[in-house]
């Protein structure tokens, strides 16, 4: 198919008005807290960019990043973003295999040498040599090397590739890490989710696009516009939060009224997120709305640092047989503590 | 990736700030049960039901001795001011109801974030109080010592930094949650080591005094 030189051509061959494209924009630019001002300024820097290679690297993971961003509206403008971006190289979607396929990678690298976008889905494994993922004869640390170190920047997708995910959990087999535990030169922006809400993905590749860097990030290196709230100060069920209604069972009657589920281990309050404000599925909903608690799943070790039911005020306290021990230690200081006294009361009383 | 504030905070601090309470606790207690009376070598004035005088003493000193309440009424009600929106806010806010649930596996109802920060806040501001009087009066502030200062300091900086946590006012709420956890903690280690122990001798202090004083034909 013969792509357009810019996006605007790109629009107008397929039909698409510029109010719908501005339409997009501005739900682009809100969704990023930038001011409505910017949506125009947005529509004109996108239709007049040029095709942005992109390189799409798929390293310990399980493609679930990729169905996400699939779903992005499609068939909605969202998805002429890739229209307009050119996926030189992506394991699940492109068509080309084997040879041909990294060499449409090493092709698109020579061609766009420090101008490309890499995206990463998936953590690195660096124990044992990194022999855990290999494309090509290559491990996935000898890939991001190469790759990155031709590119503009990087968005790790994924909180596997953001901070290592689930292959990272204990014990860590692999020794897996995030990318930007490896790429220390480049900018990288983290995405986590497992996966990431898709509007999160395209909309930080289109601010990548208007503005010709990376957005403003917070300190897990995740862009504050979607990442600046925790799902619990945007969730429409924090009022029932504050008034005390928790739902104590899944199939209770707090539960089929929709209170609040921090009591059935919701870890919204410290999970940083847009997942109660852009949602899923075309916004029409997202894991607490459906009953289900927030697992935290955009925060590095989420998979390690509790059970998903737990309460996050209950804490890993220990067990009573520990607590017995203190109280048994406690008693024979205690009475130790009392002989002696007793003893000096002898002494004085004997007068010597 | 490195282990956050919270995580240490939810675990192995709290196991540990958890172990030593309960080892002072018990040492505290048993140490002090296991020292020797002292003797009392006079005529016992009262020799039957002396029991009864020590539990009138636990009752009625509830209230100030009326010839001292003019002067001390107001400290008196400062302190159940701060003592049971205190006791309140630690156990009738669902999160710290779940908190004990976790341990002691029963919980009981608890009451609106709301009530819980309008008592939080009217705590805070006793406490308050009883420090400006404690440093104003010359008298407390010639008997008070670090203890004193202390233990008011870590009774309150875990409501602080809880009202802190629940009103959102610090954007990094998990750091915010972790200070208010080891805030706790630190009650928690430091209650047996001091003059916090009171919650565990008020009674027994009132109803030893008692008994002794009955022993010699007087009221407590």
């Amino acid at each position: 198919m013969k792509k357009a030189d810019t996006l605007g051509d790109e629009l107008r061959r397929q039909g698409i008005s510029r109010r719908t494209f501005l339409k997009f924009c501005a739900a682009m630019a809100t969704s990023m807290a930038l001011p409505a001002s910017m949506a125009p300024v947005m529509a004109d820097a996108l239709a007049a960019t040029r095709r942005q290679s992109v390189i799409w690297l798929s390293f310990q993971e399980c493609t679930g990043c990729t169905e996400s961003i699939l779903r992005s509206y499609a068939p909605s403008i969202e998805s002429l973003i890739f229209d307009f971006i050119s996926l030189d190289y992506h394991h699940t979607l492109q068509a080309a295999a084997g040879r041909a396929a990294e060499d449409a990678r090493d092709q698109a690298m020579q061609e766009n040498w420090g101008k490309y976008l890499v995206i990463v889905d998936g953590s690195i494994p660096l124990k044992d040599g990194g022999i855990y993922s290999t494309i090509d004869g290559h491990t996935n640390l000898e890939t991001l090397e190469t790759v990155a170190a031709g590119a503009a920047a990087l968005i790790s997708v994924g909180t596997c590739a953001a901070y290592g995910g689930l292959p990272m959990a204990r014990p860590n087999p692999t020794g897996a890490v995030g990318v930007d535990e490896i790429i220390k030169d480049k900018p990288v922006i983290n995405l986590p989710g497992c996966p990431p809400i898709p509007e999160v993905m395209t909309g930080t590749i289109a601010s990548f696009l208007t503005f010709g860097r990376l957005p403003e990030m917070d300190r897990l290196g995740r862009p504050v516009a979607f990442f600046g709230d925790t799902i619990h100060d945007r969730c429409y069920r924090r009022p029932l939060y504050e008034r005390g209604k928790f739902a104590r069972g899944f199939d209770d009657e707090g539960a089929r009224k929709g209170w609040c589920l921090y009591a059935l281990g919701c870890k919204g309050p410290i999970t940083y997120n847009a997942c109660a404000t852009i949602k899923w599925n075309q916004g029409q909903s997202f894991p607490i709305q459906s009953g289900h608690g927030c697992l935290g799943c955009s925060e590095p070790r989420f998979w390690d640092k509790d059970s998903f039911y737990k309460p996050l005020s209950a804490t890993h306290w220990g067990n009573a047989a520990g607590l017995a021990a203190a109280a048994a230690a406690g008693a024979a200081v205690g009475a130790g503590v009392a002989v002696l006294s007793r003893r000096h009361q002898d002494t004085i009383a004997k007068g010597e | 990736m490195s282990v956050t504030l919270l995580d240490f905070a939810r675990g192995p601090a709290m196991q540990w700030a958890l172990i030593i309470f309960v080892f002072g606790m018990v040492w505290r207690l048993v140490g002090v049960w296991g020292l020797r009376h002292k003797a009392d070598h006079s005529q016992p004035r009262v020799t039957q039901g002396v029991w009864k005088r020590g539990l009138r003493a636990v009752f009625v000193r509830v209230l100030p001795y009326p010839e001292f309440a003019p002067k001390v009424q107001g400290q008196y009600w400062i302190s159940y001011v701060f003592h049971l929106g205190f006791f309140i806010v630690l156990l009738f806010f669902v999160p710290h109801i779940l908190f004990f649930e976790d341990i002691l596996g029963f919980g009981w109802p608890g009451l609106p974030n709301n009530v819980i920060f309008f008592v939080g806040g009217i705590t805070v501001a006793a406490l308050m109080v009883a420090l400006i009087k404690r440093i104003l009066n010359p008298v407390t502030r010639m008997m008070s010592n670090f203890d004193d200062y202390f233990a008011w300091f870590v009774t309150i900086a875990p409501v602080v930094t809880g009202l802190l946590v629940n009103a959102n006012l610090i954007p990094n709420y998990e750091l915010m949650l972790a200070i208010h956890i080891l805030s706790f903690q630190l009650l928690l280690i430091y209650l047996p080591f001091g003059k916090l122990m009171h919650g565990f001798w008020l009674m027994v202090s009132r109803w030893t005094t008692a008994v002794r004083f009955a022993r010699r034909g007087g009221l407590s």
